[in-house]
Parts: C-alpha cells; sequence; structure tokens
C-alpha cells in the first residue's frame, strides 16, 4: 500500500534538512515494524518520497509524503505505530491510503503557502513596503551567485497586524514548481529585513490535480 | 546566568548562519530530558569534539544511561561546536550549554569530559572557557561544577592535572554511581546547619567534597599529590599530601559487564557512525606490546551469545539504525564467535541491516564469519598485519606470517570483495628502511594475488599509521621516532606504491609527535597545554587545524623541548610521571615484556597461559565474588608450568623461561 502522511515539523527538528528528513522517516518506520518496500540492487533504499524540501530553519505544519509498505495497514493503527516511533518534534496530522499509481507528490506540488511573523521593529511602514513589493515589476535577486526575479514567484500576499502585540503576520503563497520556486528567507530579504528575526511556518502545499 | 529559554532565543538568530545547525539543538529521539528541579544531582557529560564524533561515542552512552537510570540524578550532553559557531556563540554571549535543556554547563554539579586521545586536550580547556567555567581546579571554588574526566588518555593524568578537580582511572560504570553518592553527601552537609561543613568557606567546601572524591577507589584527585624532580628532570618520588587517599591509584572494573546500554541517541543528521553497537567483550590477551587498549583494558571479560543477540534486537528495535557494530578489541577471540554471527545473522536475516566486526584476525575462517552475518554487505574488508617483516613482528608481539596475509587475502577478493584495507605502522622500536620496504612488496603482493583471481577490478587500501609509545605498555621505555626517519619512510611508500589500484594513507610526522609528548607527558605540559591552548590551538585532531608551531613555542615559552618526551630512551628504573596510576598490570611485567621484545620473543594469547601481568591477584577477590565464564584469564591457583607461579602483589617477579 501507499501511505500518505500530513504532518508537522516543528523545534529543534526545524534544522533538519530533506535529506535527512528522509533518513529520520525511514527509522521510524523501522521502529515501527512497518513493512517497507525497498529498491532492488547492492544498496537497497526504502522507497519514501517527500512532497518538497522545506528550507532549513522553517517549522511547518503540512509536510507530506508517500510510503510505501509490502503489505495493507489500518490506517488508524499506522498513525499510532509511527507517532510512537517519531521524535517529539513531528506530529502526524493525517495518514491517507493513495493510489499506487498517482504520480510522485513532487511532480504535482505548484505552490506552498507560509505564514511569517514579523516583529513589532519592522512594522513601521511595512504596510506601504508590501504594497511596493506586490506592485514592483520585477524583483531581480541573485542566489548562490545565480541572477533571477523574485516577483513572478510571488502568488499572492496578505498581512494583518497579530492580535495583542506589534507583531504583523503576513500570509505569503509562493511557487515552488520545478525550477521555480519562491523562498520565504529571500522575500524576506527583499523587505529589508533579517530573515533569522522572523519565525516562518510553512502552512500549506498546494497540488495540481 | 542565561536561562534556557534565553539562550534558545539567541540560538535561533545564529543557528542558520551556520553549517549543519542540527547539531546545535538536541531533540533526538532516545535523549533523555528530565524536569531540572525533580533531581538533586545534574551530570553534564561532554565529548570534546564536534557532534558528528562525539554523539556516537560508547563510553559516554553507558554513562548517560547509568545517570539517567536514578532518580535522584540526570545526565546531559554537550559537545564542542565547530569553529563557525564558537565564534557565533562568543559574538552573542551564549555559553556552551547541554543539549537537552538548554541549561549552561556552568549550573550543572558535574561536568564529566571524555579523554580518549591526547588530541582533545586543547578543545577540553576550549570549552570550559565557552562555558564560562574556571579553567584551573585551583581557581573553582563551591559554586562551581565539579570537573572530572576519564577515558583512555587518563591513564596519564598528569598532563591535564591542573584543569581537571579529579579523574577517574579506569571503568566508569560502578564508579560514577559513588562519585554521585559523595557529592550528594556533601550537598547534604553544606545545606545542614549542624553539620561541621555548614560554616566552613567556600574554598574549604571544596576541599572537603575533593577529599571525599580522593577516597573512592579509581579516583585520582591530583591536588593531592605532589610529584617531586630529579635535576634532569624526571621523576624523583611522588609525594601524598593526605591522609587516607591511595598511592597508586589503582584502576576500577568492573566483576561482569552490566546490561549494554540499547537505547541509542538517534541523530537528526548525519554523523560519522550512524549506529547501534554493543561490546561483546572488554579487555584482550593478545598482549600487542604498541597497542595501548589491550594493556589498560585487561582483564577479558565476555557477554554471553544471548545477551549480545537480545541487546542488539533491542537495539534496532528502539532506534531504527540501518547498522549494527559489534565492538571488542578482537572479535575473533570472542569464545563463542562463530555461534555469536550465526545467531545475529539469523536474528536479523529479514532486514535490511549492515553488521560490522571490527578486528578480525588474519584467517580464511574470518571471512566466514562476515559471510554468515547476510544482510547488507560493505564493500570493504579491513585487516591489521600492523608489520611486515618477521623480526618486526616478533618485536611487536603480532606475529602473523606473510603466508596467511596472502592466502587470507586472495580469498577475500576471491569472494567477491573488491576492496580491502590493511593497517599498518611504522617507526616500530628498531625498525630499519628494509622493514618498511616489506610493507610495500606485501601490498603488492596482495594485490598481484588479488588480480589473478578476481581480475584487475580489486583495490587495496594501505593505511600506514606511525607508532606512538604509549604509557603503561611494554614500549613506554622507548624513543619515538624522529621526523626525519618518519618522513624518510614514507617517502619510501609513496614512491613504492604508485599503483592506480593502491591508496596509501598515513600520518603526518608532526601529528605523531604532538601526541607523542602528550602521552608520556608529566605536570609541566600543563602550562604548556594552557600557553598552546591560549595561542590559538584546538582541534588537534583536525587535518584542518594544525598548530605545531604553536606547541612548539609553547614549550619554549616553559623552557621544555619536545625531545625529552618524545626521543628520550627511558632508563630501566626511571620513575615515569604516571607510575602513581596503576593499571593493575605491573612495571614489572612490563619491562620483562620490553625485554623479551629487545630479544624477538614472542608471547602468544594469554588464555592460553598467564604470564603473571598482575590482574589476576589485583582483582582476585573481586572474582572470587564474582565467579562465572564471563572472566577469561585462565584460572591459576597452583603453579601451572615449571618455573612459573604467580607473585602476590608487590613480591618480585619469578623468573620465566
Amino acid at each position: 500500500m501507499r501511505a500518505r502522511l500530513t504532518f508537522s515539523k516543528q523545534g529543534a527538528l526545524r534544522y533538519i534538512g530533506h535529506l535527512d528528513l528522509h533518513t529520520l522517516l525511514e527509522r521510524a518506520a523501522r521502529r515501527a515494524a512497518l513493512p517497507l518496500v525497498y529498491s532492488q540492487g547492492f544498496h537497497p533504499t526504502p522507497k519514501i518520497q517527500i512532497a518538497a524540501a522545506l528550507p532549513l530553519g522553517f517549522s511547518s505544519r503540512a509536510e507530506m509524503a508517500d510510503l510505501w509498505l509490502s503489505e495493507d495497514r489500518d490506517l488508524a493503527s499506522l498513525r499510532a505505530d509511527l507517532q510512537s516511533a517519531l521524535p517529539r518534534d513531528i506530529q502526524i496530522l493525517d495518514v491517507q491510503q493513495a493510489d499506487d499509481r498517482a504520480p510522485a507528490l513532487q511532480t504535482r506540488v505548484i505552490a506552498a503557502e507560509y505564514e511569517a511573523v514579523i516583529p513589532d521593529e519592522f512594522a513601521s511602514d511595512l504596510t506601504s513596503r508590501l504594497a511596493a513589493l506586490m506592485e514592483a515589476e520585477s524583483l531581480p535577486r541573485v542566489r548562490r551567485g545565480k541572477a533571477y526575479d523574485l516577483r513572478p514567484l510571488i502568488e499572492s500576499l496578505e498581512a494583518a497586524p497579530a492580535e495583542g502585540s506589534g507583531e504583523t503576520r503576513v500570509l505569503l503563497r509562493l511557487a515552488a514548481r520545478e525550477g521555480a520556486t519562491g523562498r520565504p528567507e529571500e522575500f524576506l530579504s527583499a523587505l529589508g529585513i533579517q530573515p533569522e528575526s522572523v519565525r516562518v511556518e510553512r502552512i500549506r502545499l498546494i497540488f495540481r490535480d | 546566568m542565561l536561562t534556557p529559554k534565553q539562550i534558545e532565543t539567541k540560538l535561533d538568530r545564529i543557528l542558520l548562519k551556520v553549517q549543519k545547525p542540527g547539531r546545535y539543538v538536541g531533540g533526538e529521539l532516545n535523549s533523555v530530558l528530565k524536569d531540572w528541579d525533580s533531581v538533586s544531582l545534574r551530570a553534564a557529560l561532554v565529548f570534546p569534539d564536534i557532534y558528528d564524533i562525539g554523539v556516537s561515542n560508547v563510553g559516554l552512552k553507558i554513562l548517560y544511561d547509568q545517570i539517567n537510570q536514578r532518580d535522584d540524578a540526570l545526565a546531559e550532553r554537550a559537545y564542542a561546536p565547530w569553529t563557525d559557531m564558537e565564534a557565533l556563540m562568543r559574538a552573542e554571549g551564549i555559553p556552551l550549554y547541554a543539549l537537552e535543556s538548554k541549561r549552561p554547563l556552568s549550573g550543572f554539579d558535574l561536568v564529566g569530559f571524555s579523554l580518549p586521545y591526547e588530541t582533545l586536550y586543547t578543545n577540553a580547556l576550549n570549552l570550559l572557557d565557552l562555558a564560562g567555567i574556571p579553567l584551573r581546579a585551583d581557581e573553582r571554588s563551591a559554586e562551581h561544577p565539579i570537573v572530572i574526566a576519564g577515558g583512555h588518555s587518563t591513564i596519564n593524568p598528569e598532563p591535564m592535572h591542573a584543569f581537571m578537580d579529579a579523574f577517574v582511572i579506569g571503568e566508569g560504570e560502578e564508579v560514577i554511581h559513588d562519585i554521585i553518592e559523595a557529592l550528594k553527601e556533601i550537598q547534604r552537609k553544606m545545606k545542614d546547619e549542624r553539620s561541621e561543613f555548614f560554616l566552613l568557606s567556600s574554598f574549604d567546601q571544596r576541599m572537603a567534597l575533593l577529599l571525599s572524591l580522593a577516597k573512592i577507589p579509581g579516583v585520582y584527585v591530583p591536588r593531592f599529590y605532589q610529584p617531586h624532580y630529579m635535576d634532569d628532570g624526571t621523576i624523583e618520588r611522588v609525594e601524598t599530601l593526605a591522609e587516607g587517599i591511595a598511592n597508586p591509584v589503582v584502576k576500577r572494573i568492573v566483576a561482569k559487564l552490566p546490561p549494554p546500554p540499547t537505547k541509542f541517541i538517534v541523530p537528526n543528521i548525519e554523523v560519522v557512525h550512524n549506529r547501534a553497537s554493543v561490546e561483546i567483550t572488554r579487555g584482550c590477551t593478545r598482549g600487542c606490546r604498541y597497542c595501548h587498549a589491550g594493556m589498560i583494558t585487561r582483564p577479558v571479560r565476555e557477554r554471553s551469545v544471548d545477551e549480545i543477540v537480545a541487546a542488539a534486537r533491542e537495539a534496532i528495535r528502539s532506534t531504527g539504525f540501518e547498522e549494527l557494530a559489534l565492538l571488542s578489541l578482537s572479535s575473533s577471540d570472542y569464545t563463542h564467535i562463530m555461534e555469536l554471527v550465526t545467531a545475529i545473522g539469523e536474528e536479523f536475516k529479514d532486514e535490511k541491516l549492515t553488521v560490522s566486526l571490527p578486528s578480525l584476525r588474519i584467517e580464511s575462517v574470518s571471512i566466514d564469519l562476515v559471510d554468515k552475518l547476510r544482510g547488507r554487505r560493505s564493500s570493504g574488508f579491513t585487516l591489521a598485519p600492523e608489520a611486515a617483516t618477521e623480526r618486526m613482528r616478533r618485536i611487536i608481539n603480532k606475529f602473523i606470517p606473510d603466508e596467511d596475509i596472502i592466502n587470507t587475502t586472495r580469498e577475500i577478493y576471491r569472494r567477491g570483495w573488491t576492496n580491502i584495507k590493511l593497517y599498518f605502522m611504522i617507526g616500530h622500536p628498531s625498525e630499519t628502511l628494509e622493514d618498511v620496504q616489506a610493507i610495500a612488496d606485501l601490498c603488492k603482493r596482495v594485490i598481484a594475488e588479488g588480480r589473478k583471481v578476481a581480475g584487475m577490478k580489486v583495490k587495496l587500501h594501505a593505511g600506514v599509521g606511525t607508532f606512538v609509545p604509549k604509557p603503561q605498555t611494554p614500549f613506554q621505555w622507548v624513543s619515538c621516532d624522529t621526523r626525519e626517519n618518519i618522513l624518510a619512510k614514507q617517502a619510501l611508500l609513496k614512491r613504492e606504491l604508485r599503483d592506480r589500484n593502491i591508496k596509501l594513507s598515513w600520518t603526518k610526522p608532526e601529528d605523531t609527535l604532538l601526541e607523542s609528548f602528550l602521552s608520556r607527558g608529566d605536570r609541566r605540559l600543563a602550562e604548556v597545554i594552557y600557553t598552546a591552548w591560549k595561542n590559538g590551538a584546538k582541534f588537534d585532531a583536525w587535518e584542518e587545524h594544525r598548530h605545531f608551531e604553536t606547541w612548539m613555542s609553547a614549550l619554549a615559552e616553559h623552557g621544555l623541548g619536545p625531545a625529552f618526551y618524545t626521543h628520550r630512551p627511558r632508563r630501566a628504573d626511571e620513575i615515569f610521571a604516571w607510575d602513581h596510576i596503576a593499571t593493575a598490570v605491573r612495571k614489572k611485567y612490563l619491562f620483562q615484556d620490553f625485554r623479551r621484545s629487545l630479544e624477538g620473543r614472542i608471547r602468544v594469547d594469554c588464555r592460553l597461559n598467564c604470564y603473571a601481568c598482575g590482574i589476576l591477584p589485583t582483582f582476585a577477590n573481586l572474582r572470587r565474588e564474582n565467579p562465572g565464564e564471563v572472566w577469561k584469564c585462565p584460572e591459576v591457583k597452583s603453579p601451572t608450568r615449571a618455573g612459573v607461579r604467580l607473585p602476590a602483589a608487590g613480591e618480585p617477579l619469578a623468573a620465566e623461561n
């Protein structure tokens, strides 16, 4: 069966990268005694696919992964077994059975939504700076030595003051297609805000049908 | 002192600026986070190298387990931050903190360092400094943690004596509980107004605490011992400065190995040894004369096959690791090795598990052993001939004929392994260029024979280390090879081993010399270590952190030269800086074995014949109270052969033929 997990990634695990998350899921499945399906060959690896790499440092409440098992399991007990084998900073939010022939999750992701909580020290004229960003024709930036335009990667943007504090909650939808992935830290830099002073959480992955 | 919350907030601002931030955040499966206020004693266990190396250290894992099993104590962990992280921590005012609770180390009652090798010394100083704990034991008072160290290098604790309040000599499983009890007792007295301790000054309270530690068997508190030197810089005697403390301090051992730890910390990032392990045997009976571990971890004690298989099963179940290591100094010598690998192979036959079995003897049975383990097989096979001429092999007491090496390696290639790694050492006592040439010749023969059975794809990795004379071994009297000799020998190997299927690796002579003078150093080296650290030496075990000139000028600044420690052959009757620390292998025995080495006389496995090294009388009572099959020294009650009887402790050794 192909089990599709939705899970959160918080706390210490914000600092764990994509490949390490793969290993972590593999070990958790082994601890939970799930019958993983392995690839053939000299160094067999389990068949696990993660929908979209989450940039280091960001938390998420919407990560998704497919796990292939050699026999069917009841979804509720699968969820309970796997949860008890995971570190505390990953919580399983949902388990579904997926169609075995459906295309890989990572080929279907088109965008991701993030929530960024911007501290009050950056609050002054934030609204106008956000507006200027959205009105710009292009936002030329350089990442790892490569020039690109950030503007078309920002699909939508909403900002609202968080209640009871000077913080501003920004809801951001960034493209996440092959070769065209918007990064929240690039968006923050373009706003003139140091990314490390802002808490960012991925809240939804958007897939094409 | 910063609170955990403050430290976390500061960390969030810097962690994305460093390589592998996962090193600094904890949160691993099987890590233990206890309520700080629910216990009366808090220990921080420190491995003074980066997380990637330290997290899989088995010694600290054992202590972590032992302490956290107690209801009245907790143990957390800390490692050395890499230089990028250290710079940011210092800039942001973040002290060294424990990964579990994010509390500063200075808030713990006990800070325990693992010092398995000498090149960690400067890191230990650096971490104390980063923790804001005074570096020198005599600058610390009752409000500071007690700082202790253990591990193989501390069998000569003297170079680090100034920085540690106490050293654990030998095995830690039982003594850690004695230390915790002693600390708790003193803590209780300090709070009790009726106690004589209550009115003591902070300094006197510290002294009282240290004295109570010094009375625990196997604990060495350097401030209660005073060496006196002769004019030539060697030791005249070591004076004891307090009543009721041992001289020599005899190492602690456990009679029966306790159940092995199974709930290994599962790192969330890639580290050096991503695996679970089970120690199958402790100690070694082979008696290789260069081998520090083989001399200081005696006697041999084994775990049963059932206990090992059960522990391996539980460790894999609780970690999900893809690799299991069965640890010992000599796997082939484990009494039931065939039964064990058969049982392990059977237990995990349906799982994709790699099982590693280090230190196999050079014989075809070893290949059968590895084959029995089934599972994912690694592409390499490692063996350690150490030397390549009969003369050298006799000197070091590791006697493996060339034919055994050729036959075994040929069979390994024939059975489908394409990579073989052979470990050798250069710089053994009295070694010549001919002995080194023989290493190159042997490697060439191994690969030529391999090609006959498996074609041109066969590969050989010759790992050629350089011998460092170690304290408490038969070679503690010998001189380390000179830089010029080492360079000439390495040049020969590089010239000879140019085959593109032979990979050669070696140790830089500077690294060998640094390890060499730290290994057999005395108390005067403490100031040298301090000065070297102050001038930037750290991560001395790392290629990219070479500070040889820093070390040389630190020695010079204190009026010392390396040659006194490295290149001076010792007098037969010299009192060594570490003689007041006893491994129970007596100095007389070591000297006799050294003499046999000069005569090229070997001593076979001492499981078969006891050579009276001193272990048996020292631990006779312990063994009598805890009898059983686990002890692998022969039962020696009456003379076993003509001319040999077991002397009592202190009695001169009987002549041996």
